[in-house]
């Protein structure tokens, strides 16, 4: 039986595309259309690898072994209880159905809990908290954006249908895809490489190439100044948006900083006393401003390259202050690029039910919110929590080693549909359905937008949603508790009668 | 016999032994692909197993395309695959796609907010062709013990 | 079900005109009933105790994505404000923006029962209802933003009412929202490019309409599709010196929409923010006399007041212009603006409302005068605007400034010396009576609404009771206010839906509450052919047929059936 479904929810990126067409025959997905090739590779590949884990795990005797759903389940809550203070961490690859009760679990068992974000934008929303946000969903980008400001990121590779769906190659109702111009510039660059190999054979003699010292920036092109849309790249790296773009800026590692302090300087009228920032000579920044200052609706995005590099939430906070100072001259808006398709929701969920994003603690009975005490690399890295559950991440491949040096070191539970690094490394470990192909739920897009996930095939037998498994923990650590506090109540009632006694 | 080792010899003072460059970790298309096939999968291993250098640092290296070289920072050291870097000139950096080989070198300072370390930080480059890159089971192995 | 017989309260239900009258009610079935057994009943002793309907806040931004960037943005208004987790409750934060739960419990724990959230932006209406399915034990309903929507825009600019109708009703379907409403008409859009409209006449760029064709044109699809609610109006200019003018003219426009039938064709909401007088914010003063001098003549419109009271709070609108000029006045350290594709803007500026600072202290001026210069309560609704005047636990605070005149001078003394000056709260002798009051916290909301069932306590009424520790037999709250302020914050039971929830000042029992949603039904439906669909690719970045709320979104739902006359 074949069946063609449409409008399907890309589960991979913070684009969350949702025009996806694919092909089930006999439960299994063995066509798509419109998906990037990321998207394809999992969603026709990779969700129905040889790496699925079917069954519970439990680690004995230092091997994995299957073990039975209620088993598991049974062992996951008393390593939760029994711990002091685990930390739940991931969340980001689930639907905000399982985020919801995870929630729960954590002010259950008075525990530490954060996201996936503290490792990749949660700089950027400790910015937004010291200073605000102008932003804007993506669809006002599409409609109104003449010029698009792509800032250490790489969409072409991490969100590659960005450019397509949102930004410089699609057509708003006020700004025109770009696209014709960059297949026009594609052309020219390749009749141009034919003119330089005519040239090279008619040179005999061997000329070697000046060896460069560092990069060196090249001035901004003409076409900067065109109406129309434009994008300029920021980078340290030439990527593949950076080929596209139509000013690449390559920077000195470590100095975006300086670069957006003087920049903002710029847009406020005042000059600079030096030749060069970060690499890049003070004219073409000038250039780059006079752009931005004259733009009639003006969009940046950034990426990990600021939030992980030197300076980590102070680059997101100058490059949010230069945005609002150009909303004095004209209309810009700024926005993160989330990485994984519901690390926004995560944010989204747990701040409704708590008030707080990311890095939260419940020992107190209370939410209490702290980035850099309850972040999960910190307490990691202090070596303070004594167990932990991960689930719907892979900190085994994300995280610095030294951090799971220090997990290893505590039981370890992961609930996750595949053999990932952190799978490999658990003592108990559940599997879970693929949110978003197996199992329907909800997802934020970066612009937090809330997208209804489609489920499009059959999980293999056995195999639970997440929020199956943390529901059932949950209700086996409320067991658990009742038992204990009973135990206890019990105990101090034989004490008491002793103490009447004596 | 002699000869060969002289020339041998002398080839090896032309290049550098050890590089210090500013290494960048990142996405690539082709890690994201891999990483939704399975960390498991030779995909995997072929594409986030790397390392990129520019045309200009391998030729400092005397490296060839494919070869191994060891990646070492004050955190840790691992071997990996060098590439040449595809699309434009990048002097004194090195980009390794994120994963596990790249976080095996990565600080886990977090400035008090965190966020590790993953780029932007001095790391040591040497060519090393007699060591292997190790597999994903084999570096969960050595690093972690399980 | 349980039966519950509340015997020998202070009864008052404005709805129907019983004014203080010792009776019993009773309750069966989450409905109010003429009598119950009294052997089986459970019975709740009211001597001495006033007994009103729940209450009913008609405009409380308690849910959606405006306010959890609220809530995201300010750790620093959380820390101060930490709710425990109990056997029965969950944990959570305050305390301008309090996470879901406790909205719940603190509105219930007021013997608040219904509260509408008014402002959703259309395409993230799932993220509203997710959140108003975590507030807990009172029903709600969400109103849909829809006066800068270029779908209505198109519309109305080309005449055709009718097919705007139709849009109207398929978006308020698709978003499961109660009503229309419209945030600075025509400005949005402009903000989209950074401009904005300065009076009701200025040209909206890009679309050859004006906002005044905007708020009658969708006064007119309102009255079309029969809704409940009228539409749902922050007017132009908002928070703007001279303001006054603009909302008059706004009023004044509506006219034209009016049948003289008595039945009002628009609400003004937070209406203090749109009676400001004075050319410039040195000469700022109060545009409250003439404000209410034009409602006291005028029977086509209702308001709310959006009162200050004078808190560390956080400012948040839809109107994201306004908080980009309150954020160009300097002193505000964060600034947030998210604009939303085709339908809408927003903003969020924390703030802190200063007794010491002229504005502050007369703009609160200004919502007491409104209040108590309109002399019909039924035309006021009592609103802080939460949280942009100030948290809606303080409600019990503007009641004590409205029913003692002892309590607002006590505060008034206060207050800046030159806003004192400027005040015509000295002039003003009027107090408001417990009936007044409930009819500005019950009764006359529920009215606006046009919800049938809420806001009183006559026979088939949902059974949604508030009982305060107030003894109107033996107590003057006008001269001894604190009591009753103090009664009014917590009260001594709350019953939704024929549970007790509250008894004598704690939550005993938690239950989920409803949302309402309109099913409007026009006699032909908007026709979905390939020409809309493509439209919609064009419009927004996400398809058609993902773009409506499913039920699934919607934990309790009570769907409201409307025949439109179109």
């Amino acid at each position: 039986m074949v069946e063609i479904i449409k409008s399907v929810v890309c589960p991979i990126c913070g684009c969350l595309c949702d025009d996806l067409e694919v092909t089930v025959e006999n439960n299994e997905i063995v066509k798509m259309k419109n998906g990037c090739a990321v998207c394809e590779a999992k969603m026709v590949h990779g969700y129905k690898s040889e790496e699925r884990i079917l069954e519970p795990h439990i680690r004995k005797d230092g091997k994995l072994v299957p073990v039975s759903m209620d088993e598991a389940i049974y062992k996951a809550a008393q390593i939760l209880t029994d711990a002091k203070y685990p930390l739940l961490f991931g969340w980001t690859s689930s639907a905000s159905e399982t985020q919801h009760v995870g929630v729960e679990l954590a002010e259950e068992l008075g525990c530490a809990l954060d996201n996936c974000c503290s490792v990749c934008h949660g700089p950027s929303v400790m910015a937004i908290q010291e200073i605000g946000i102008p932003t804007a969903t993506l669809g006002q980008i599409r409609h109104r954006a003449d010029l698009l400001v792509y800032w250490a990121c790489d969409p072409w590779s991490a969100h590659p249908r960005h450019v397509e769906r949102y930004t410089a190659f699609t057509d708003g109702r006020f700004e025109k895809s770009e696209f014709k111009e960059y297949v026009q510039k594609l052309k020219g660059k390749a009749s141009q490489k034919k003119v330089e190999a005519a040239i090279r054979r008619t040179q005999v003699r061997y000329q070697p190439s000046p060896r460069p010292q560092a990069a060196v920036v090249e001035a901004p092109p003409q076409s900067l100044a065109r109406d129309g849309r434009k994008m300029v790249v920021f980078d340290v790296r030439k990527t593949m948006t950076a080929e596209v773009a139509d000013y690449f800026v390559q920077v000195e590692p470590n100095s975006d900083y300086e670069i957006f302090g003087a920049m903002r300087c710029l847009v406020n009228d005042q000059e600079l006393d030096v030749d060069k920032v970060g690499g890049v000579p003070v004219d073409y920044l000038k250039e780059v401003v006079d752009v931005m200052v004259n733009a009639n609706f003006g969009a940046i995005f950034f990426g990990l390259g600021l939030t992980q590099s030197v300076g980590r939430f102070r680059n997101i906070e100058i490059a949010i202050a230069m945005t609002r100072d150009l909303n004095r001259k004209t209309k810009f808006v700024i926005s993160p690029m989330r990485g994984h398709f519901n690390v926004t929701g995560a944010n989204t969920v747990f701040a409704w039910q708590t008030g707080y994003p990311f890095a939260l603690d419940f020992s107190q009975g209370y939410p209490q919110y702290n980035p850099g005490e309850f972040t999960a690399n910190d307490l990691l890295r202090r070596g303070d929590n004594d167990a932990t559950l991960v689930i719907s991440a892979d900190p085994g491949a994300h995280f610095p080693k030294k951090s799971i040096q220090n997990m290893m070191k505590h039981p370890l539970i992961t609930i996750n549909p595949d053999w990932n690094a952190i799978s490999r490394l658990g003592d108990v470990v559940f599997p879970a359905q693929w949110c978003g192909i197996e199992q329907a739920g909800t997802a934020y897009r970066m612009d937090s937008i809330a997208i209804s996930l489609k489920k499009v095939v059959e999980a293999p037998k056995g195999v639970p949603p997440d929020e199956e498994i943390i529901r059932r923990i949950l209700e086996e650590v409320r067991v658990i508790k009742t038992q204990k506090n009973k135990k206890e109540e019990e105990k101090g009632q034989g004490q008491q009668n002793l103490e009447k006694k004596m | 016999m002699t000869e060969l080792i002289v020339c041998y010899s002398g080839w090896k003072a032309m290049v550098e032994q050890k590089l210090r460059v500013t290494l960048i970790t990142g996405r690539t298309i082709d890690q994201g692909v891999a990483k939704e096939l399975g960390k498991g999968s030779q995909e995997y291993f072929d594409n986030v197993a790397v390392c990129f250098l520019d045309s200009s640092d391998i030729k400092k290296l005397g490296l060839k395309n494919g070869m191994n070289v060891q990646v070492t920072s004050p955190y840790g050291s691992v071997v990996v695959k060098a590439k040449k870097y595809p699309y434009g000139a990048m002097p004194g950096m090195i980009f390794m796609p994120c994963g596990l080989w790249a976080n095996a070198i990565c600080s886990d300072a977090t400035d008090s907010i965190g966020m590790p370390t993953f780029r932007g930080f001095d790391v040591d480059v040497e060519p090393a062709p007699d060591k292997p890159v190790l597999t994903l089971d084999e570096l969960l192995k050595q690093e972690f013990g399980k | 079900m349980t039966e519950i017989l509340i015997k020998n309260g202070f009864v008052i239900d404005p709805l129907n005109k019983i004014d203080c009258q010792k009776m019993d009610i009773a309750i069966k079935d989450g409905r109010i009933v003429e009598k119950v057994n009294e052997r089986d009943a459970k019975i709740i002793d009211a001597s001495g105790l006033t007994v009103m309907a729940g209450g009913v806040d008609l405009h409380s931004h308690i849910a959606g994505s405006e306010v959890n960037l609220g809530r995201m943005l300010r750790p620093d208004d959380h820390v101060k404000d930490a709710v425990r987790k109990t056997t029965l409750t969950r944990s959570g934060t305050g305390y301008s923006i309090p996470s879901t739960y406790v909205t719940g419990y603190r509105y219930s724990k007021m013997g608040y029962t219904t509260v509408m959230n008014p402002s959703m932006a259309a395409m993230k209406a799932k993220h509203a209802h997710e959140e108003l399915n975590d507030i807990p034990l009172i029903d709600k309903a969400a109103f849909t933003l829809l006066g800068d929507w270029w779908f209505a825009l198109e519309t109305i600019a080309k005449g055709d009412l009718e097919e705007c109708a139709r849009h109207i009703a398929w978006m308020i379907r698709a978003t499961r929202s109660y009503a229309i409403k419209i945030v600075n008409p025509g400005g949005l859009e402009s903000w989209g490019f950074g401009r904005n409209v300065h009076s009701l006449d200025d040209e909206v760029p890009n679309f050859a309409l004006t906002p005044r064709d905007i708020v009658t044109g969708l006064a007119k699809v309102n009255t079309m599709l029969n809704m409940p609610h009228t539409i749902h109006l922050h007017t132009n200019n908002l928070g703007v010196p001279g303001n006054y003018k603009t909302t008059i003219e706004t009023m004044q426009a509506l006219e034209s929409v009016y049948k003289g039938d008595n039945k009002p064709v628009g609400h003004i909401t937070h209406i203090q923010f749109g009676s400001f007088a004075g050319d410039n914010w040195a000469h700022f003063k109060s545009g409250a006399a003439e404000i209410a001098n034009y409602l006291n003549s005028h029977n086509h419109m209702t308001i709310d007041i959006g009162q200050v009271t004078f808190a560390d709070t956080t400012t948040m609108t839809a109107d994201g212009p306004f908080e980009f000029s309150l954020y160009e006045l300097g002193g505000h350290n964060k600034w947030v603006n998210s604009d939303v594709e085709t339908e809408s803007s927003g903003g969020i500026i924390p703030f802190h409302f200063k007794k010491k600072n002229a504005v502050n202290a007369i703009q609160w001026s200004i919502g007491l005068e409104l209040s108590l210069l309109i002399k019909d309560p039924w035309k006021v609704a009592m609103t802080t605007d939460h949280p942009n005047g100030g948290p809606f636990y303080h409600y019990p605070r503007v009641f004590a400034w409205l029913y003692s005149r002892k309590a607002r001078e006590a505060t008034l003394k206060k207050c800046n010396k030159k806003a004192q000056r400027k005040s015509l709260l000295p002039t003003i002798d009027r107090e408001y009576t417990l009936y007044e009051i409930a009819i500005i916290t019950r009764a006359g909301n529920a009215k606006t609404l046009g919800l049938k069932n809420k806001g009183h306590l006559g026979i088939g009424a949902e059974a949604d009771v508030a009982i305060y520790n107030i003894n109107p037999e033996t107590t003057d709250i006008a001269q001894d206010y604190k009591p009753a302020r103090k009664a009014f914050s917590n009260a001594t039971y709350t019953i939704k839906d024929g549970e007790i929830v509250v008894k004598d000042k704690e939550l005993v029992a938690i239950r989920p509450g409803r949302t309402m949603w309109l099913d409007v039904q026009t006699k032909e439906p908007l026709r979905i052919d390939e020409e809309l669909k493509r439209k919609f690719k064009q419009y927004w970045t996400i398809e058609f047929d993902n773009y409506p709320v499913t039920d699934h979104y919607i934990k309790v739902p009570e769907k409201i059936t409307i025949q439109a006359s179109v």
